[in-house]
This record gives structure tokens, C-alpha cells and sequence, in this order.
């Protein structure tokens, strides 16, 4: 009897915190889509989430493309087609690892960070001190995030598609003997405008995941994680890997979907 | 400039994003910003073998312009080619779709004619050469037919 309690107090806590996950997403869209829009927080975040990534983002990607020059080159000249080294790159780096490898870096170096200020924010009840100043907490903490994180993540996956291309030519090119020409205008040829767009779309939707699951676990650190230090340590821990899970899956989804 | 400030971090981010964003869809999606100067011309195939938009449209091996546009006309297909204005193609060229390699992608080749007369804007090309069926050329040299 006891046990089925447990299980049925179990089954309700997470339909409820899931409840207020979706509804939490709901209310920082609305506030989103409501001006006004604090600008100086957004340039702020912006230069938090997006300017202050550059160099992880440029120093992941170059290493992302070199060693797809390497381990595609010598995948390549197995069948004897080197040639479309290029176009291997190129569609890779663009379609999945872009994406992805950008997504999981903005959340382990800004997610982090983030689920970490409100939380912090919460517990020590400055939320509370500015929902008592009249001012609303979505508007001045969430949606700042969750427009920079929509600014950033396209651009920075495009620098990191651009510069892993470069580094694959690095090695590909200067190293393994593959033609400038040959990359390119084989990347060129087989690159195709809809495959950048889905590169676009899925940055755009891992901005919203990952501002959406960072605010959400520090916003509510208090109340789901636990108090003090902990619970914000805690908050931060999930917000994090709940972020890059979801990163992953959602990207299942969205290549099934786009296919 | 002493103190880097906000919009300036700012700027600076935007400005790199974004021209990386433009070379991708220019460079790799090609994506045409000005329209791209030119004209058009159709040509009318009784099978197009899987040429589609954005395949390249070659002379002598040089590549010229783009494919823009492969529709269906009398159940025929019509494809429309975009060409830079300083090329000039002749009234009895002959357009043909080719195979890059054996299994490569397909593309149209524009082969040159001799007639003083230019084919105008709009205009139509109107010797046209559908792509060699491989399937169907080897069945025939199995069967013997050949």
C-alpha cells in the first residue's frame, strides 16, 4: 500500500514539474512576444552567450574540422575518392556537428552560468526583491536569455561551420595533399541551400532549449532542487545535463524531420 | 579606441556571425544577393534525368551559369537557365543533360552553333538532347540488341 503511494506521489511530482516546465516556456514566450524588451540586459547577454564564446566556439571548430579531414580523408581513400573530401566536411560539419558540437559548448560554458545566476538570484530572494519592486522577473531575467541565446547560436554555429571548413582544408588541403579546388568547388556542387537552413533551424531550436531548460532549473531552484548552496549546485548539475540530453534527442528529431 | 565596451563586444560579434553566416549561404548555398545580372532562356527536353535547380550549365567544360527552374510543359520538361548578359548562345546550339562521371550528378551541357542569329532573352533553345539512359543501354548490350 505504501509502496503504491510512493509510486503515485513519484508519477504526480513529475507530471507537476513537467507541467511547470512547459508552462514556464509558455510565459517566457508571451513576455517575449509583449515589448518592451530590456535592451541593455539583451546586448549584455548577447556579449555573455555570444561574444564571450568566440574563442571555445573557434578553437572547437577548428579542431572539429581538422580531425574530419583526417579521419575523412582516411575513410575516403579507401574507396579511392578523396575528392569529395569537400563535400564530406562540408555537409557534416553543417548539417550535424555545427549544431550540435555549438550547442553543447554555449551550454557548458553560458548554460551553466545562467542556471547558476538565477539560481543564486533565487535563493538569496533577489527574484523576490524584484517582483516586490514591480518589476517582472521573465521580462528582466528570462527573456533577455532566451532572445540572445536565438541571436547567438546561428552565428555562432556559422563560425564554427566556417572555421572547421578551413581547418579541414588545413589538413585535407596543405597536409594530405587534397586540391583547393577540388574541396571547394566539390563542397560548392554538393552543398545545397536547404542543408544551411537546417543547419540554421536546429541552432535556432537548441537556443531555445538551452535558455529555456537554463532559466527554468535556476528559476526554480528553491523550490524543486532543494535550498541553499546545494540546491543552486544541484540546479546548475541538471540544468546542464538535462540541456545537452535534450540537445541530442531533439536533434534525432529534428533531422528525422527534415530529412 | 581605449575601453572595450558593450556595443562594441556586441558589434564585433555580429559583424563576424553574420559574415559567416553570408559566406556559407553565398559561397556554399549559392544564394544570389543581387538577382544576379543576366538573362534567361528555356529549353525543352522529352526527359530532363533528374537535372534540378541549381545544377550548373557548362560550355566546353567551363562552368557558365545555373539551372533555375526544371517544370513540367505538355508533359514535357521545360527547364529554364540563368546566364550571365555577356554571353551570347547562338540560334542552333544544342542543349544536352550529362552524367559528371559515371555516377556523378547531372548537368547541362551547352554544345555551340555556328548561326549569325542570337537566341533573344526569353528565347528558347531548340535543339535538345535528353541524357543517355545507362540502364537502358546496357540491358540492350546484354540482350544483344547492340
Amino acid at each position: 500500500m505504501n509502496a503504491v503511494r510512493k509510486l503515485g506521489t513519484y508519477t504526480l511530482g513529475h507530471l507537476y514539474r513537467m507541467g511547470t516546465m512547459g508552462l514556464f516556456l509558455v510565459r517566457m514566450l508571451v513576455y517575449t512576444v509583449i515589448p518592451p524588451v530590456k535592451f541593455t540586459r539583451l546586448l549584455r547577454q548577447i556579449r555573455f552567450i555570444g561574444f564571450q564564446s568566440l574563442l571555445v566556439i573557434f578553437l572547437t571548430g577548428a579542431f572539429s574540422g581538422m580531425v574530419l579531414g583526417f579521419q575523412g580523408f582516411y575513410t575516403l581513400s579507401r574507396f579511392g575518392s578523396e575528392a569529395f573530401l569537400g563535400p564530406m566536411v562540408g555537409l557534416s560539419l553543417i548539417k550535424e556537428l555545427g549544431p550540435v558540437i555549438t550547442a553543447l559548448m554555449v551550454t557548458g560554458r553560458a548554460g551553466s552560468a545562467i542556471a547558476a545566476e538565477i539560481g543564486i538570484m533565487r535563493i538569496s530572494e533577489q527574484v523576490d526583491a524584484l517582483e516586490l519592486m514591480g518589476l517582472n522577473p521573465y521580462r528582466y531575467l528570462m527573456v533577455p536569455n532566451f532572445l540572445a541565446a536565438l541571436i547567438c547560436l546561428p552565428l555562432l554555429t556559422a563560425l564554427f561551420d566556417v572555421v572547421g571548413i578551413f581547418g579541414g582544408y588545413m589538413i585535407g588541403g596543405k597536409l594530405l595533399g587534397v586540391g583547393s579546388g577540388t574541396y571547394f568547388m566539390e563542397m560548392a556542387n554538393y552543398v545545397e541551400m536547404s542543408d544551411i537552413m537546417e543547419g540554421v533551424y536546429k541552432s535556432l531550436s537548441f537556443g531555445i532549449i538551452i535558455s529555456w531548460v537554463c532559466c527554468f532549473k535556476g528559476f526554480y531552484a528553491s523550490i524543486f532542487t532543494g535550498f541553499g548552496a546545494e540546491g543552486v549546485s544541484k540546479a546548475t548539475t541538471q540544468a546542464v545535463v538535462l540541456s545537452s540530453v535534450l540537445i541530442l534527442v531533439w536533434d534525432y528529431f529534428m533531422t528525422s524531420l527534415l530529412f | 579606441m581605449k575601453k572595450f565596451d558593450l556595443e562594441l563586444a556586441v558589434g564585433v560579434f555580429m559583424i563576424l556571425g553574420i559574415v559567416c553566416l553570408g559566406y556559407l549561404s553565398i559561397k556554399l548555398g549559392k544564394m544570389e544577393v543581387l538577382g544576379g545580372e543576366g538573362y534567361e532562356i528555356q529549353a525543352v527536353f522529352s526527359n530532363s534525368g533528374g537535372l534540378k535547380a541549381g545544377s550548373s550549365v557548362v560550355i566546353a567544360g567551363v562552368e557558365v551559369g545555373r539551372v533555375k527552374e526544371v517544370a513540367l510543359e505538355d508533359y514535357r520538361a521545360r527547364v529554364v537557365l540563368h546566364l550571365p548578359s555577356h554571353l551570347k548562345i547562338q540560334e542552333d546550339a544544342i542543349a544536352s543533360v550529362k552524367t559528371k562521371g559515371l555516377i556523378g550528378e547531372k548537368y547541362l551541357e551547352i554544345t555551340p552553333g555556328g548561326a549569325d542569329k542570337i537566341i533573344p532573352p526569353e528565347g528558347r533553345i531548340r535543339d535538345t538532347q535528353s541524357p543517355v539512359d545507362l540502364e537502358e543501354l546496357i540491358s540492350s548490350y546484354v540482350f544483344g540488341k547492340l
